[in-house]
């Protein structure tokens, strides 16, 4: 066994040992090693990528939020506005019926004070009427004493007549 | 600045030992005679080399060494397999079995015919060893990304994860394109081949596998093959009918153009068993130190064991450097060299 010159035997079990560990290496470590190492490298990538993907959807979603709320506030805005202008509304028309209603009341109060009235008057008539006939009466027991007298009656009569 | 002072002054202290025991004792012999001297060259060399035996220590006469099956086949005797304990006797000499002798490592026929040695060395036992452990600690690592699918690695797993990823990523990806996959799983295998191999290597009392030439000549052969056998249109007309080089100069191009299939692969082989071998060399020598000066006084040979160990302690996280670094060199080298190979036109 000199320094320099290969040996056969040894170089003859170096091949052997060697090749023989290749295979079994290419088999059942390097392959399997390497496909794992690419998957994960795979999953990672895949992973960051996805959560790339939540950071956007959720600036997405905080944008449409603050949208929402936007639109939320818009039309609470609005409801209150237009709750108002109803309210407002129902207050004129509430105060206009009112007016016409007392109105109403007021023409059939005035109207029933006439109704009233015509009544009173038409009572009252009847019974000048009545001390008309009652007046007659006396006027024609007394107008038997004397014809002078009589139409001084019948003139104070009417004279008083004329003053209702 | 209070434990650097503190630590030169050890040093100080060490080096006025040193100087000290070094002129008062200069040439004092040591008591074993001729034959107990040590050789560190012969020493270094057998630590680097491979053997038929596993060599742990040697206390006194008792050596603990585990023997290893020696396998040889020869033309005229056939197949013979024995145990490597058979060629020393009780006394722990060499001697001769089946016919077969041992001499300076080597194994040769008595009668000088040709011998074929497919033993199973210690370098072959510690790569037997080294692909065991690769192939539980992988098919682990791979059961894992099963049962934690799409989790994050744990225990062993992280520990290679980042290596799969770095050799796909940083040598696979940019060398090769698109083909990447078809050459990962051989890239993959040399990376941590080399790597897992180095690491026992650096263990004291394993074996030199990386250091090894024919193991690295295996290997620069593979990548040697996967490259001639991939090689495209592109390629192979590069070499034999490079564009854009005037006519009389083809007569050049072209053979240096061949000679460069071949030393590629070559510098592979070299880069690596030169670089793991000269490491080791490096640590023994720095231990030997220790045995050189203690042959001629023990209480330098002592003193030069604190200084040596720091050095060699060094080397060897230098060394850890190294291990992945040669991994990592033989790795981008080899997934350039098959890149020039499979390369579409159009890349260029």
């Amino acid at each position: 066994m000199q320094l320099l010159t290969p040996d056969l035997g040894l170089f003859f079990w170096t091949s052997i040992s060697f090749l023989v560990i290749l295979f079994l290496l290419t088999k059942f470590a390097w392959k399997p090693i390497t496909e794992a190492l690419k998957n994960r490298e795979e999953t990672i990538d895949q992973a960051l990528k996805s959560a790339e993907k939540a950071k956007e959807e959720m600036a997405r979603m905080q944008a449409d939020n603050e949208q929402i709320l936007i639109e939320a506030k818009e039309e609470k805005n609005k409801i209150i506005k237009e709750a108002k202008e109803v309210r407002d509304q129902m207050i004129t028309e509430a105060k206009e019926k009112a007016k016409e209603e007392s109105a109403k009341i007021v023409s059939d109060a005035k109207r029933e004070i006439n109704n009233q009235k015509m009544a009173a008057i038409t009572e009252v008539k009847n019974q000048v009427g009545n001390m008309a006939i009652d007046i007659a009466e006396k006027i024609l027991s007394k107008s038997l004493e004397d014809k002078k007298q009589q139409e001084s009656y019948i003139k104070e009569l009417v004279d008083g007549i004329k003053l209702n | 600045m209070k434990l650097n002072n503190k630590f030169f002054g050890y040093f100080k202290i060490i080096f006025a030992i040193l100087l000290i025991m070094g002129t008062i004792v200069p040439k004092q012999t040591i008591a074993g005679g001729s034959g107990d001297e040590y050789k560190p060259g012969e020493v270094i060399l057998h630590h680097i080399m491979d053997d038929y035996s596993w060599h742990f220590f040697t206390v006194g006469h008792f050596h603990a060494t585990v023997p290893l099956p020696v396998i040889l086949y020869s033309p005229t005797k056939g197949l013979d397999i024995f145990l490597s304990s058979n060629f020393y006797d009780d006394n722990h000499q060499v001697i001769p079995y089946k016919g077969y002798e041992l001499d300076h490592g080597e194994i040769h026929a008595i009668d000088g015919s040709d011998v074929y040695d497919f033993s199973i060395t210690k370098n072959v036992t510690s790569m037997f060893i080294s692909i065991i452990l690769m192939f539980f600690m992988f098919t682990s690592v791979a059961k894992r990304y099963k049962t934690r699918s799409n989790q994050a690695p744990k225990g062993l797993q992280s520990l290679i994860e980042p290596l799969i990823i770095f050799v796909t990523d940083e040598i696979a990806k940019p060398m090769l394109g698109k083909k990447y996959m078809r050459f990962l799983p051989y890239l993959l295998t040399v990376f941590f081949f080399i790597w897992i191999n180095n690491l026992l290597g650096l263990i004291p009392g394993a074996a030199n596998l990386t250091g090894n030439i024919a193991v690295t000549m295996c290997m620069a052969l593979i990548t040697f093959i996967l490259t001639v056998f991939n090689g495209n249109k592109h390629y192979w007309s590069h070499i034999f009918m490079p564009t854009g080089v005037p006519p009389a100069l083809l007569v050049i191009m072209i053979p240096i153009e061949v000679i460069g299939i071949f030393t590629k692969p070559f510098a592979l082989m070299i880069r690596l068993f030169a670089n793991m071998t000269a490491g080791h060399m490096i640590i023994l020598s720095i231990i030997s130190l220790i045995f050189i000066f203690g042959q001629s006084n023990m209480a330098v040979g002592y003193s030069v064991s604190v200084l040596s160990v720091g050095f060699a302690v060094f080397m060897l996280c230098l060394e850890l450097l190294v291990a992945v670094l040669q991994a990592y060199i033989f790795t981008i080298l080899s997934a350039l060299f098959i890149s020039e190979a499979v390369a579409d036109h159009d890349d260029h």
